[in-house]
Formats: structure tokens, sequence, C-alpha cells
């Protein structure tokens, strides 16, 4: 009996390399469109988008992000400095743009008037320098600006026109892909169902054939008088009711409804995905993707302790002070503040209080990014669970990962004893990493 | 014990092999049908009555739960600061320096916080004085700051009121009481710190008919009245143990409760240790012992006589007498009284002068006075004794307290204030007094609870737990100490201090007062510090300064008292008796019974008993067989018309027809944990002359109907009669062979005979990096359980109840076994009787050995538990499925058993019942749940934690930088642990001389490879004649 349902699991590890090496083409074909399709919008964007005064709109998105977005939105919002949405046709000239990001202090006390007017009305706050960039920088940030604060207007008329050419070539990239991405999904999941019912019917026929062969008595008589249909009737009917054959389907059905309990069941608890609606509407995309404020700013512990800690009020007064008071997400904020009510944050990584897990062992000494385990965190919008957090998961990145023992003595002697025994790189499990108290206790 | 004529045993009922004790040997764990009083938890949660239909229950909610809790998943929240602290981290722990001071008890501590809540306790190693050593009152006290019992804020009567109003009421009735002349009376325990009294003073000066009287639950006051006779000084003296060749000691448990413990224990261990972990010492100090009961401080002597409560006058003069007739001296007239082993101590007393140490542990000035004249004979002043710098541990005055209850009696109290005490439950007067207590117009309490005292008086003005207080203490002359808040107050509570100040008409500042006393008091003993602020902040990090440390005083006092006045006082009170008498001590855990509420301290056992959750009347052997009483039946030992109905436990080397009862149990209003466990002996001390006497000479003890059963931890684990357990030697053997006393195994295999360690069936793990081991010294191990205290405080251990300790199903991870042994051959009935009617005791702690060849491991059926390369043997509480394979099959038994939730659970209302309790669990360790299997860590948490500062720092781990909770709480530091890997770690330095020496595995033999070696208990005894020698004798 043992020697059977072993002989079945073979078999059925069998099957499934099978299917899998038909879904794995299955998966090139699709992806290969896939690729091709971005390629085709990566072409077409540049020069669908590209300004009239030229100017390279990748180099001056670089160049913003590090140089104007802590202070400048490309929309029309104002953030410490005005929006820039439309500078171009606000501004006196491209002469005068260049004059005033290299130096806009010298320009106001040149006496324009035009420079004075948007010095007093942002609040007298002055913007620095940057003597750095060539004329070229400037434009190519102009264009970048121009073109990045396009598409959303353009998609916003979309939407209202209900445009028959939605996804056109005017799209960027981003946008494009986001709302490509599950239509693409769920093609890709029809055309693989409907392969594999193809197949599976494919091989039922084929079974039902050779069986209907081996079953039915063969003579001369059959073969000659009866036609395909009845054959098949017949065939189908022996087939029903032959005992090993009944016996072996319920046992497939029994194994593999047994199989989807058991990995349903393994996924109990495991919150893949966990995305909860947060009190204040914060985005990392903003914040961590588009400013690049550093983690570390405002998860202080972490480099120091067990937890990274959620940013209290009083960081976010840092910035929040001055950016932003008036929008409804930060005023909640200062709420908390007056009321001397914390923010209660809807926690989204729950390990379980059997594990013991600690951020300095990981960022600090491990040099971890925090994206090895929480995913593209700059792009999210609402922050969601990338990773299992099972324990098998930590335990292949601990059967993974390389530890970081450079300038570290602490390491130095498991080191020595590792490069006597092994010439493979020093891994996580083999100091130990993988045994039970390093986690619980 | 192979290797020692010796036989061990850990209890009566071993050594009788009673029925009970059998059965219960044989099975590893308690079976719940066996349990009968297991009734109050029946059904599903006894798992004894459980039914079919009950099962089916249970079964259908648990699937519905079970797919409840899979449809969603709870929704957590993480909460952040509104405004961060600066240096505090979430997750990090911060330790503050403070002084745990509790009715005269004094410990220099580190608080360890974690998100601003005090969760740990440890020693503060800066302190001259408590050196870095805690008790188990003091590792306990953070779980007494989390005590649900408490009150929420101030009281008139029943009804709750504000401050403002408390403060207008009493105010008003003070002054009123003090136009009309009325008496004021302060009415408090010791208090340690100079700036209270300084705001008591203040208090005093505005309410000028006010008084201050101190009393101590257990006093002391003979002593400060023999050295005002004997020196002019009304003072307690500083002993130095560590000084002394010859210790005797009558009647005082200066290692459990006499004085200060905390630094006896410290400097006692110092002039016991002996080899490598002694400095390469190879004497050890002499220990005498005469005693009525058997205290841990007996259990600990080399020598030890057990003496009736009437004789201590007697030993005391007889000593006298005899080192008198050495070194010329006059001698006192007194009976002669025959004990064993006096005239060996008078010897060694007077070979030993100037280097010799006699103390008592009488509240009679007489025997107080007789005991200094001794010490003068032998010039142990300026030595051993140092009178100049005086302690004030205990400054009671038992006299005033008794003019203050006639006082009170006869109507002429207008006001009573109680701080820090509460006599009507711990003064043998508290009934008079409780009756008195209404005459008095206005009385306040200061209790943190409505207590016996403080239900009783008009007002209760709750004072916050020490670890919510600003405040100071001088428990030495010269050494002070700071306490600072590690919390803000969790209720509307108010310093002590600060409502004397407000109703004095002061500012009730009473940070700002500490700073300014101190600014003016002590900034100018010290010029290190440019500004007062620099001094002030250095001071509170360091929690001490001590301008007294370090020099040298001489404290040699000529003694001037009437030594002959003194022994005919003696002559006249103790006399010969042949009734029952009583001896009243005061318990290692509970102490005078303040803390009563305590969990922790509750089910503490008694370093001796082993009991805990009761006090009882310990009789001995003989005396429980004359009198036909046995183990748990009820007994009434009545005094003077006052009685008590206690259990029976039978003691050995408890004295003859005495009985030995417990004080600080019997507690009514002290909260859930202390209210009627026990019975409160109190009332049973006498006042005589104006001492409290806590003896008595004539003493019915009487068969009372019924029996309680006593929850003893005794002989709960026993290793199964296998030997080697314990090993021992005497000091001379030592001095000539170091390895002296060890039992060192041996096998015959084909090639011939082998050490047991040499062959093995297993492979072994490698340490590469860190083998983490533990050396326990049995020499300076005293039994006092404070590493047992740290190690449930630092672990969320489990409190389980008396209940569940009398079904063997205690939690603690360590346990400090007690051995009596008795030199008798084990045939020899009648010598071993002889033998156990005054055993000598050995204690050893406990825990898990981390066996490198652990039998746990292979039988554990779903590897919950394994061994790491650092040499730990681990457990996984979320693998263990509870077969107890594991605890069956360890030869140590270390490992317990979870039979229940304990948390959120009405049937263990502890700590964990409530939410307030829960803020004392450390977020480092899981709290285990029902069902699994947990023992000791090596608190792999602290190994964890100190291996990540050290890489976050990058740099190795220093030589014993990680420290269990155990060894850093261990007050004679017996307790050694450290990385065995490192070759200038102190085990390792240690263990480098000691290997082929004092240390040995237990149970070497069965080759389990433990990562804790113990170092053999040596005795300062006189070589032992030969069995022959002995007969001869005898015969």
């Amino acid at each position: 009996m043992l020697i059977h349902s072993i002989n079945v699991v073979r078999k059925m590890s069998y099957v499934y390399k099978l299917s899998s090496v038909v879904f794995l083409s299955l998966m090139l074909l699709v992806f290969s469109n896939h690729v091709k399709a971005q390629d085709s919008t990566a072409g077409g964007a540049p020069a669908a988008a590209a300004p009239a005064g030229g100017g390279d709109a990748e180099k001056g998105k670089t160049l913003f992000t590090n140089n104007c977005a802590q202070c400048h939105a490309v929309t029309g919002e104002k953030v410490v400095g005005p929006g820039l949405k439309g500078i171009e046709e606000r501004a006196p000239s491209r002469d005068w743009l260049h004059k005033w990001i290299r130096n806009s202090s010298a320009v106001i006390a040149s006496g324009d008037a035009y420079a004075n007017q948007v010095f007093n009305a942002n609040g007298k706050v002055q913007m620095p320098s940057f003597p750095g960039l060539s004329d070229a920088d400037i434009d190519g940030m102009l264009a970048y600006i121009d073109q990045a604060s396009k598409p959303a207007q353009e998609a916003s008329l979309e939407a209202g026109k209900d445009t028959k050419n939605a996804g056109g070539v005017g799209n960027s990239g981003g946008t494009s892909i986001s709302s490509g991405g599950p239509s693409e999904l769920f093609t890709f999941v029809l055309v693989a169902l409907l392969i594999v019912m193809l197949l599976v019917l494919g091989v039922l026929l084929v079974i039902v054939t050779i069986l209907s062969k081996a079953v039915s008595p063969v003579t001369t008589e059959n073969i000659q008088t009866s036609s395909f249909g009845q054959r098949l009737k017949t065939g189908m009917s022996d087939a029903f009711n032959n005992p090993t054959l009944r016996s072996i389907v319920i046992i497939l059905f029994l194994l593999v409804a047994t199989k989807e309990t058991i990995d349903g069941a393994y996924s109990i608890g495991i919150q893949k995905g966990y995305a909860p609606k947060q009190p204040i509407a914060y985005s990392h995309k903003l914040h961590a993707g588009q400013y690049k404020i550093d983690c570390n700013y405002c998860h202080t512990g972490a480099q120091k302790g067990k937890s990274a800690t959620i940013p209290a009020a009083n960081i976010c007064m840092n910035c929040h002070g001055v950016i932003k008071k008036e929008s409804p997400e930060i005023q909640k904020i200062y709420a908390a503040i007056e009321t001397n009510r914390p923010i209660e944050w809807v926690r989204v990584h729950n390990l379980p209080d059997l594990a013991y897990f600690n951020h300095a062992q990981h960022v600090n000494v491990g040099n971890v990014q925090c994206q090895t385990c929480h995913g593209e965190i700059q792009n999210m919008e609402v922050v969601e669970q990338r990773s299992s957090l099972t324990m098998g998961w930590c335990i292949d990145c601990h059967r993974r990962t390389e530890v970081n023992t450079k300038d570290n003595a602490y390491y130095d002697k498991l080191v020595a004893i590792h490069r006597k025994e092994s010439s493979e790189p020093l891994k996580v499990a083999n100091i130990g990493g993988l045994e039970c108290s390093k986690c619980h206790y | 014990m192979e290797n020692t004529s010796k036989r061990y045993w850990k209890g009566v009922e071993e050594l009788r092999n009673d029925a009970t004790f059998v059965k219960n040997a044989n099975s590893e764990f308690a079976n719940p049908d066996s349990i009968e009083s297991s009734k109050d938890l029946n059904g599903l949660l006894g798992g004894s009555d459980t039914q079919r239909r009950d099962f089916l229950k249970v079964m259908g909610f648990g699937m519905a739960a079970v797919t409840l809790a899979a449809c969603e998943a709870p929704v957590h929240k993480a909460i952040p600061y509104i405004n961060k602290p600066e240096f505090t981290f979430p997750t990090i722990s911060d330790y503050y320096a403070s002084t745990f001071s509790e009715g005269g008890d004094y410990a220099a501590v580190l608080v360890e916080t974690r998100e601003g809540r005090p969760i740990k306790i440890e020693g503060n190693q800066q302190s001259s004085v408590s050196k870095g050593g805690t008790t188990a009152r003091v590792q306990a006290s953070v779980l007494s700051l989390y005590d649900i019992d408490k009150l929420k804020g101030p009281k008139r009567g029943d009804a709750d009121i504000d401050w403002a109003t408390a403060d207008r009421e009493i105010v008003n009735q003070l002054n009123s009481v003090a136009g009309k002349n009325g008496a004021i009376r302060i009415i408090t325990s010791t208090i340690l710190s100079p700036t209270t009294k300084a705001v008591v003073a203040d208090f005093i000066t505005k309410y000028p008919t006010a008084r201050h009287i101190t009393y101590d639950a257990y006093s002391v006051a003979g002593l400060i009245q023999a050295n005002q006779s004997s020196f002019g000084k009304a003072v307690i003296p500083s002993y130095d143990f560590s000084k002394a060749d010859t210790i005797v000691s009558i009647n005082a448990d200066f290692l459990g409760s006499w004085i200060a413990p905390i630094e006896f224990m410290n400097a006692y261990a110092k002039g016991r240790k002996i080899g490598a972990i002694g400095g390469g010492k190879k004497t050890m100090s002499r220990h005498y012992q005469f005693e009525t009961g058997l205290s841990m401080t007996g259990s600990n002597a080399d020598y030890r006589t057990a003496i009736k409560p009437s004789q201590e006058g007697l030993v005391v003069a007889a000593l006298y007498n005899k080192v008198a007739a050495k070194l010329g001296g006059t001698s006192i007239g007194t009976a002669s009284v025959e004990v064993a082993n006096l005239d060996k101590a008078a010897a060694d007393l007077a070979n030993s002068r100037g280097k010799a140490l006699v103390i008592s542990g009488s509240n009679d000035p007489n025997v107080q006075t007789v005991v200094n004249a001794l010490n003068g004979l032998l010039g142990n002043y300026g030595t051993t004794i140092d009178i100049d710098t005086p302690v004030n541990y205990r400054q009671g005055n038992d006299q005033q307290m008794n003019a203050f209850i006639n006082e009170a009696k006869a109507g002429r109290v207008g006001a009573a204030l109680f701080f820090g005490a509460n006599p009507i439950y711990d003064h043998p007067r508290g009934a008079e007094l409780a009756e008195a207590l209404p005459k008095i117009a206005l009385s306040v309490s200061f209790a943190d609870r409505a207590d016996e005292t403080a239900s009783l008086t008009k007002y209760i003005t709750p004072a916050p737990h020490y670890l919510e207080c600003w405040n100071d203490a001088e428990p030495k002359q010269g050494y002070y100490s700071l306490t600072q808040p590690a919390i803000t107050n969790i209720y509307k509570t108010r310093q002590f201090q600060s409502s004397l100040l407000t109703w004095a008409g002061k500012p009730n500042d009473y940070q700002v007062y500490l700073k300014n006393y101190w600014e003016t008091n002590y900034f100018p003993e010290t010029e290190e510090f440019s500004s007062f602020e620099k001094f002030w902040v250095q001071s509170l990090n360091a929690g001490v300064f001590e301008p007294n440390s370090g020099q040298v005083s001489g404290g040699g006092a000529a003694f001037a008292g009437n030594v002959a006045a003194a022994g005919a006082a003696i002559a006249q009170r103790y006399k010969p008796t042949t009734g029952m008498e009583l001896a009243l001590y005061e318990s290692v855990g509970i102490g005078t019974g303040a803390m009563a509420n305590n969990p922790f301290l509750q089910e503490l056992p008694d370093p001796v008993s082993k009991a805990c959750w009761d006090n009882y009347a310990a009789l001995s052997q003989k005396t429980a067989h004359d009198m036909g009483l046995a183990q748990n039946d009820m007994v009434t030992v009545s005094v003077n018309g006052k009685s008590i109905d206690l259990p029976v436990l039978i003691q050995p080397g408890q004295a003859d027809n005495t009985v030995s009862v417990a004080i600080g149990y019997g507690r009514e209003k002290g909260g859930k944990s202390a209210n009627g466990v026990g019975k409160n002996a109190y009332p049973l001390a006498m006042i005589a002359n104006g001492f409290v006497m806590y003896t008595a000479f004539n003493v019915k003890v009487e068969k009372a109907s019924g029996s309680h059963v006593i929850a003893q931890t005794q002989t709960h684990d026993t290793v199964m009669g296998r030997t080697a357990v314990l090993q021992e030697s005497r000091l001379a053997s030592y001095q000539k062979n170091p390895k002296a006393g060890r039992h060192e195994p041996k096998v015959q295999t084909s090639k011939g005979e082998t050490d047991a360690t040499d062959i093995t069936l297993w492979d072994g793990y490698g340490k590469p990096n860190h083998s983490w081991g533990m050396i326990i010294d049995l020499n300076s191990c005293i039994g006092c359980g404070t590493c047992v205290v740290a190690c449930n405080a630092e672990n969320n251990i489990q409190v389980v109840g008396r209940q569940e300790v009398i079904n063997r199903r205690e939690m603690h991870w360590m346990r400090i076994d007690r051995y009596y042994s008795s030199d008798a051959e084990a045939e020899d009935f009648s010598a071993l009787e002889v033998a156990s009617a005054n055993p000598e005791v050995t204690f050893q702690p406990m825990l898990c050995q981390h066996c490198s060849n652990a039998p746990c491991e292979t039988v554990c059926p779903v590897l919950a538990t394994t061994h790491s390369t650092e040499g730990l043997n681990q457990m996984t509480y979320n693998r263990c499925v509870g077969t107890r394979y594991c605890a069956n099959n360890c030869p140590y038994k270390v490992r317990r058993f979870n039979w229940f939730k304990y948390t959120d659970n009405d049937n263990f209302d502890y700590q964990y019942n409530n939410d307030l309790g829960k803020m004392s669990i450390n977020p480092d360790v899981t709290v285990r749940s029902r069902g699994v299997i947990e023992k000791c860590s090596f608190c792999v948490q602290r190994i964890q934690e100190g291996k990540l500062t050290a890489k976050k720092e990058r740099r190795r781990l220093e030589p014993d930088e990680v420290q269990t909770a155990c060894s850093q709480a261990c007050p004679t530091n017996a307790i050694i642990f450290g990385d065995m890997n490192n070759p200038i770690s102190t085990i390792s330095k240690i263990l480098m001389e000691e290997r082929e020496g004092r240390a040995f595995h237990v149970l070497e033999e069965i080759n389990v490879r433990p990562q804790i070696s113990y170092l053999t208990k040596i005795r300062n005894k006189d070589e032992e004649l030969s069995k022959e020698a002995n007969k001869e004798v005898h015969a």
C-alpha cells in the first residue's frame, strides 16, 4: 500500500513537471508579448512628449528630483515654492528662467518686477542658488516639467471625454502599465486556462481511446459495424463502469483535494498583500519615492532596536510645520498633537509574538535594504505586505544571504573558522542562522 | 554520595520512604486523578471529570473558533509617540540608578525600563554597601509597583476624595489639634532617608506638638540599647564578616533577615570562598550557629547547635565565661548550660582574637551587652566591628512605640500619621492600638492600600511605590544613595514627603527640596565637581555618593558596660525549662509581611523548609512524635492567652520541645495574594522591660482538629536515587588535595577502565564561536533564593499558587535544592535518626544544565528542543506539542510543563490576570501558553542582546559582558556565567584551575556533558575520626 502510494506520488510529480513545462512555455509566450509592448511605449514616449524648446527630459527628471522636488511640485500645487505647471508660460522668458534658477537673489536684487512679485507672493522665502546648472540642464528640467505636468491633465481630460484611444501614445509608460496590468493578467489567466482545458480534453480523449481498446473485447465485428459515436459511447460507459479506473479517478481527486486543503491551511494567517486603510493617507510613494527621504529619517529605530518604529508626530512636524499645512490629511496630525491623542496606525506587518525579529540586526549589522523584506516601498501609495513573513521565508533568506562581515570584528573569528572549512561565502545559515533560539525565546 | 559515606535526603518523607513520596517520585507528573483538591478547578480545567458531551462541545467550539479566526486576521494597531523623547527608543531598555529602601532594608539598584515602564531590578555595582547584590524582596519589588490592589487616590473613610479636599481637611484638623496643644505623632518604620527626616523636622517645626516615632516590625532595639550602655552610642555598628576567621551567631539569621543581609551575605561569602573563585585563598572562615529553628544562616554553618530560646542567654554567658577563662576576664554567674560545640567555639574564638565576630539576634539588651563584652574581650572592635561607622537599617525604638500605644489608649493623642508602618498588623500590641485608634481625632495613613492600619484611619493619602519617587538614603553613615522615579505616578498618589510639606505650608515639590538638601549638605563634602548641577547629575547617574567609602575609620571602642549586671539579669530571665518554647522568626522571602501581596515572594520556597504560601509550626521530629503529631496536622500555639492555629511542619534541626513560627503571614487586608495566607504570629511576641521579645518560654502547643497541607517543593523533582549529585569535603582534606570530595566515575571497557566521559555514542556539537557556561560555587551559595525571583521576573515565569504547588506543578525554571545529610551509614538506623535531628545542609541551585549530549533532545518527537552552536539547549515553545517526553528523560528534572494557561485565568488571579500586572512582562520573552514545556534558556534574550550590541559596535564581546538574570542578581557571586571559549572570561580562568580541582558536573557518570560546573562544597570542620575511632567514642 505504501509503495503504491509512493508510486502515485511519483507519478503525480511527473504530471506536475509536465504541466509546469507547459506553463513555462505559455508564460514565455505571454511575457515576450509584454516586453514588446513595453518597448514600443518606451520608444514612443519621448518623441511624442518632446516639447518645443527641446532638452533632455530624462536627465531633467533626475536633476529635478535631486534639486527641486523638495520644494516644488510639477503640478500647480504649492509645496514650499510655487507649483511649476505652466512655468514657461508664466515666466518672462526662458533666459530669465536660466538666470533665476542659477541665482534668484541676484535677479531680485536687480529690481526685476516679476522676480519681486514672485518673491513676495511666496512669503519671501529665498530659493537656493544652483550656479552649477547649465542652460541645457535647465532646459532639460523644463522639458521634464512640461512633460510631467501634461499627462495628468490629459488623463483627466480623457476620462471626461470617454475617449476611444485610451492608453494612447501620449500617455507615459507609468500610467499605461498600471492600467494595462490587470487586464493583461486576466488575458494571461484566460489563455492559460483555455490551453490547460484543451490539453485535458486531449489527454482524456487519448485515455478513452486507449482504454476503450483495452476494455472492450476486440472483435473485428465491432470495429467494422459500430460507428465512431457508438464506439465512444460504449467506451465511455465501459470506462465509467471499470472499477480500477473509477478508483484511480477518485484517488486522484482525493489527493488533489487534500493538497489544496493543506495548501489552503498553510496560507491561514498569512497576510501577504494586506494593505489596510490607514487613518492618514500617507504615501510612501511621495515621501520615499518622489522626495527620496531616507527611511531612517522617520523610522528612527531601524538602526538601533528591535522595532523600526512608526515616527512620532513630532517627526512629521519637522517638515509639515511649514509644508502643506492646509491639507486635510496633515490637519489630522495637528489634531492628534492638539488633543494629545496619538495616531492609531494599522499595523501592516504582524509577526507573531513567538518570533523575535530585530531590525537593528538586519538593517544595521546585516546591511539589508528595507526593500528586501518590505518590497518596493518607494512605489507604494498605501503600504502593503509584500513578503509572506512565514518561517519558511525567513529561513530561505538566511540560507541565501551572505553575512555582512566587512569591518565587523565580531565576525572575524567566525570568518576565519569558515575559511578553513569551506571556500563558499559565509551565509547566515553557517553561523547558526537556522537555530531555533535565534528567533524563538 | 557514592564517594562519601554520606546519605543525602531532601525531606523526612524521602528518608522514611513514605508511600506518597515513592508514588510521586515514580510518576514524573502529578496524575490529575490523584489530585484531590483540584475540585475547585474541576471539569474541563481539571481534566478529571471530562465527559464525552463536554468533549464534543469543546471540539465544536474549537472548530468554530478556528474557522472564525481563519476568516479574518485581527487588526493590530501601531501607536507611536506624539512627541518622542529624544534618547528613549521603543524596544531598547533604559537603566536608571535608584535605591530600594523598604522598612530599613536597603539596596542600590538599577531599574531596567522599557517604553517607560520598569520591568526588572538589578543590583548597582557602584555601591560599596550593597555591592551589586540584591535580595529576593528587591528583585520582586518591581511586581509590587503593578499591584492591582493599591489605592487609586486619597480616601476619607471609604469615600474617594481629591487631594485638594484631603489637604484642606487634614490641615484644618492638624491646626485644631495643634491649637489645643494636642499630641501629633508620626509613626514610621525605619527611615533611611536623611532628607525625609529633614521634611519630618520641618513638619515638627510647624506643629511643635508633633513627635516622630520609629519602630521596626522585627526590632533590634535591644542591640541599640546595649550599645548605648556599652559604648555610649545608641547605634548599630558596621559588621565585616569578610574579616572574621571565626563567626559565632546566636539566633541571628544574618544571611536571611538580621539587620542587613544584603551586606552580610557578600562579606560572609568572601570569607567562605576558596580556590580560584576566592582568588587562590586556601582558608575560610569557620561559622558556629546556635539557634532554635533551622535558619538559612544555620544551614550554612560549619557547626550548628540547636538550642532552646530559654538557653539563649545562658549560651551567650557561657561562651563569654569560657573565652574569659582563656583570655583573662571576669566571669559572670549564670546557670551552666550543656550544649554541643560550645567549648569548641570558645576555643576557636580565643584563637582568632581580633579576627572573630560574635553576634546575637536577641532583642534583649542584657544578652547583647554580654555579646558586646565578649567582642570587646576578643578585640573585635576596630577589626570586624566598626562602631564609628554606624548603620541606619534599624532605628526602631520599642519604648517610644510602647509609650505611643499607651498614650493612644489613654486618649492623649490628637493626631497620628502612619507612614511605612502597619502597627495594627505587625506590632504585638496591634489589637490594643486598633481599639484605641477611633479615640484619635485625626488619623492618616500613607499606605498604598487600605491595609490593617490604614483601613481604620480616617484618611488614607496613599504614597507611591519607590519606583515612582524621588528620595535618598543613608544606609551607613557617610554612604548616600539616591532614588529617582523610573515611571510617573500610576495612580493619583503623592509622596509622603510632599504631603508633609504641603501640610506644613511649604512648597511641596520634593525633588526641589531634595536637590536643595543635597546642595547644602552633601555637595560641600566633595571638591571634584565645579558646580552643584554636575555633582547632582553625576550622583543621579551613579545612584550613590560615598564620601566615606575607602576611609579607614578606627571603629575601635572600649567596652564600658556593666557585664555583671547584664549577667545577673540573664540569670534571672533565662532558666532551664521543661515545657514547650516558641521562637518567632522573619522568613527570608516574606520578611515582615510588608510586601506579602507579592506573588513572587509568596511562591518563593523557604530556603530551608521549601514551603511556600504558608507559615507553619515547625517542630522537631522527636517533639512531633512525642506529641503524636504528623506533618500537616493542625495545632494551636498559645502564649499568654493569645493563640493561633497552624499546620505542623516537621523540621529537622529544630530544637526539641520548641516551635518556630514565621512572622509576616496572616495578612487580612494586604491584597489578593496576601490575604488569608498563613496566620499572623506577631501577637505571640511579648513585651518585656519595654523590648519586644520574639521568644516565649511558656507555650502551649495542642493538637487542633483538621489538617492543612503545606505546599512544599522540597521533594518534587527528585533525581531518582542517582548519586554524585552533591560532592563535598572538609577544609583540611581540601588543603591536602584540591580534588577532595570529587567523585570521578569510571567505566569498564574492553580496553580497561576509563573515565565515564571518555566514551560516547554522540558526535557532539561544535561550539565555534561562543560556549556559554556557568559555574556555581556550592561554598558561597547560601540558598537565599534571590536568583529564583530574578529568574521569575526576567523570564515571565508564571505564579501557580498554593494548590498547584501541592500538585507539584510549580513553574520555577531555577530551584535551589536543599539536601540534608547525615554522616551515619544508611544501614545504621539508630545513628541515622540521631543525625537527622540536626543534619548538615547543602544548597544546590538546579537549573537546565544545557547538556551537550542532552537526553531531552533525543526524545522530542517534534524537534521542539534542539541544540545550538553556542552550547545552548534550546526550547521552542511554538513547536512543542506537550508530550513531556523531554521532562521524563531529563536527569536533572528541570523542565516545567504548562498545565494551564496561567494568563487571563481567574483561577490564577496573580499578576498576569490584570492589565496593570502585565506591565511587568519582559517583552523579549514569550509568555508561554498551556500545553508546552519550558525551562531555563540561559537568558538567551540577554545573550542575543549582548551579541547584537557588540555587532552594532563592530567588536567582539567583552569577557563577562553578558550576564544571566541569576548571575547578575546573586548577592554572593556564587553564580559565574560567561563564554568558556573566551580565555580571559572569569569562567574560563576559574575552570582552568578548578577542572583539576573542585569543579564537577552533576551526574558525571551519565555523560551528558553539561555546560554547568559546580564547585565542591567545603566545610570548615575538623577531620572526621575514622569509623573505628568513632565507634569507640560511642561505645
